[in-house]
């Protein structure tokens, strides 16, 4: 976990280090603030991996002597197949259609989209049953 | 079905069997990440082709200078939807939607990708939003015209009424929300779900290279998808965000753009950076020379990569040329160190010259030429005298046709893992001579063009003799490119479950190579002890195992065999 902190902490710092220089030299704003934003991004991920690297024991894939079977266990809950990805793709579709070829796309848009929601989290919550 | 996974055993063990609906619905349902990214490859490959045949139309367009192929408003949405579909459609997703899909969980012994509803999500988004902005062609007005990168105030209601210009902008919607969730995916799949011993810096470095191109993509996407936002207002809510009239700032689109447009450089080339080190290292049976260095130079290209986004911009007058131009230069030096280490990986290896082999060395030598004028741009006395001629129009080609060389080796290198099956590399071979030279012949003129003054963009030209004979030598290096794809295509089909590949043809070094192929539903049915950057090919070679620390430096010899 710490080196995945490192990563992000040293973007960051190096992100802000940038921006002091640029904003201060160009007094260009749109710039400054879009880099702070970089910054931020960096820094927000970054101080949890930290935070939580000094108070956890390093996991299996941390450590560079751990053998195959010390991963053994539950890695994480896999969905099979489910349709709702492709229910919400399509919802996203119709509602940028709406942008272009009229705004009543949005109510089926938004129909299509509550429903694939709904049914992804019902199908999260009930393990999976699509 | 859900499947509360435990992790592969050690030894033989039985992997989880595929269940669930077949054909269509098996497509249109699934979340594993092969699948998904199969899916991606074949879309990328199919936009790659449509953004080819507008190609092939530009350059038969400019084969004559008065040319009447097509109209002169008909050449304005061709190249603009030349430059969107090939960067906006085939190579970012090609990079990190298709390749990247499929072998990077594989890469760090993970089953899948961490969000893998979220995963298939981003392939609709990506495949709707492809539709969005080709359908286009199909509504009165005609596509996009305003070239890729749709500077404001030409891109307002005003200068570009029409649905085209909105099909455009809700198609990047679409593409944009699909990037992010994939740069949301690989970084959680690279920070959670690595094997027992697979640590950070024992990350093959295609891995590496995707994780940095996912912070990237973090850090660029939203800002575009902010501006088309303001942009789609500016067109259609009467806001003046981009427009001087209500008192916006025009420039501040192209500040937006290119905040977003440089980064977006480095998300296409990173990921083909990554192919071409694996294809590298492999073909000259050899560990990666400098791995720390490689990503170090990774992570130094995606940090400069948000400082240098005004070197788009520099006639512009508005920005501040000394900072941009030092940081431009500055990305030369991590790019040079990857070159180093590129050579230094092949130097006094056994090297195979398979297709994928030359694919990467043609990439070595092309992104070279790419760079080395990308580095006369960041200075702005050379940029002012070269700025929107075809001078720029050859320095980009240089590059993007480099990482076609390199996705092209990437598909000859992990085919045969992602089918079973591998591709003729004779016809393998005669592909990468058309590529190979048919780039060089088309890029070259374009300098020459660029430097005597043709601005890009010109449907027709002054009958200026130089002009002309270039010009020639353009369209002939774009139908050997064209050719390349045809006989690519011609592979496929002939190769078509021709050639069982085996769990290993090329005697890889990462852990794609210790699983089956294809790869079973979760990818492993055991996993090896992973003691260095190169876990396969320790387990295949235990004489040249590197016992400790992960490192397997060369030997004395000059390298392991």
């Amino acid at each position: 976990m710490r080196t995945e902190a490192r990563v992000l902490l040293s973007l960051g710092v190096f992100f802000a280090i940038m921006d002091a220089v640029y904003w201060v030299w160009s007094k260009e704003d749109a710039g400054g603030v879009m880099i702070i934003a970089g910054t931020l991004l960096c820094f927000l991920p970054g101080l949890y991996y930290y935070w939580w690297s000094r108070r956890m024991r390093p996991r299996p894939e941390d450590d560079p002597h751990a053998e195959p079977a010390q991963g053994a266990g539950v890695v994480g809950t896999f969905p099979g197949t489910s349709i709702w990805p492709f229910t919400l793709g399509m919802a996203s579709f119709v509602m940028v259609l709406a942008l272009v070829f009229g705004v009543w796309l949005i109510v089926p848009g938004l129909g299509l989209m509550f429903w694939a929601v709904i049914g992804a989290t019902g199908e999260s919550r009930r393990g999976g049953q699509h | 079905m859900t499947d509360v996974l435990e992790r592969p055993a050690p030894a033989e063990g039985h992997g989880h069997e595929e269940h669930g609906p077949t054909g269509i619905l098996k497509w249109l349902t699934t979340t594993d990440h092969k699948v998904i990214g199969l899916s991606y490859t074949v879309t990328a490959v199919v936009m790659m082709v449509i953004g080819g045949a507008f190609a092939e139309i530009i350059r038969a367009q400019l084969s004559s200078p008065n040319g009447t192929l097509v109209s002169l408003a008909q050449y304005n949405e061709l190249f603009t939807m030349h430059g969107s579909v090939m960067i906006y459609l085939f190579a970012g997703p090609f990079a990190f939607g298709a390749l990247a899909n499929i072998i990077v969980p594989i890469q760090i012994g993970a089953p899948d990708m961490a969000f893998p509803r979220l995963n298939a999500l981003s392939y609709w988004l990506y495949l709707t939003g492809s539709i969005t902005m080709l359908s286009g062609f199909f509504v009165a007005g005609g596509a996009a015209n305003f070239g890729w990168v749709a500077y404001a105030p030409l891109s307002s209601s005003v200068a570009t009424p029409g649905s085209g210009a909105d099909l455009w902008i809700g198609g990047l919607l679409l593409t944009g929300f699909s990037a992010i969730f994939t740069g949301v995916n690989l970084c959680a799949t690279v920070f959670y779900l690595r094997a027992p011993g697979m640590t950070m810096f024992r990350m093959p470095i295609f891995t590496w290279n995707l994780l940095v191109t996912a912070i990237l993509i973090l850090l660029a996407f939203p800002v575009l998808t902010a501006g088309l936002i303001m942009l789609y207002a500016d067109r259609h809510f009467g806001t003046h965000i981009f427009s001087v009239a209500g008192g916006g700032v025009p420039v501040l689109w192209q500040n937006i753009f290119w905040f977003w447009g440089h980064p977006e450089v480095y998300i296409l080339a990173l990921p083909f950076f990554g192919m071409v080190t694996e294809i590298i290292a492999v073909f000259s049976r050899k560990p990666v020379f400098g791995y720390k260095g490689m990503i170090f130079a990774t992570l130094t290209i995606g940090a400069l990569s948000l400082g240098v986004w005004a070197h788009h911009m520099f006639t512009t007058g508005t920005v501040l040329l000394p900072f941009f131009s030092i940081m431009s230069l500055l990305i030369a030096v991590p790019t040079g160190i990857k070159m180093f280490n590129w050579i230094g990986t092949m130097w006094r290896g056994q090297i195979w010259f398979s297709t994928a082999m030359l694919m990467a060395i043609g990439f070595l030598i092309t992104f070279l030429v790419g760079g080395i004028t990308g580095i006369y741009l960041a200075s702005p006395p050379l940029d002012f005298f070269t700025h929107d001629t075809y001078f720029v129009v050859a320095h980009f080609h240089s590059v993007v046709m480099a990482l076609v060389l390199g996705a092209m080796g990437g598909l000859y290198y992990w085919g045969p893992k992602i089918t079973g099956y591998m591709l003729n590399e004779r016809i393998g071979k005669a592909q990468f001579w058309f590529l190979f030279i048919g780039t060089q012949v088309f890029t070259l003129p374009m300098y020459l063009l660029g430097l005597r003054g043709m601005p890009r963009r010109m449907a027709i030209y002054p009958e200026h003799p130089s002009w002309k004979y270039l010009n020639d030598w353009a369209t002939v290096g774009a139908v050997l490119i064209g050719v390349s794809t045809i006989l690519f295509v011609v592979n496929v089909v002939y190769s078509w479950k021709r050639y069982p590949a085996g769990d290993n043809p090329w005697d890889g070094h990462t852990l794609e190579w210790f699983t089956t192929s294809p790869p079973p539903h979760h990818n492993f049915y055991r996993l090896p002890p992973i003691r260095s950057e190169r876990p396969t090919w320790d387990y295949n070679h235990p004489e040249h195992r590197a016992l400790e620390h992960g490192h397997a430096e060369p030997a004395t010899d000059g390298g392991a065999r």
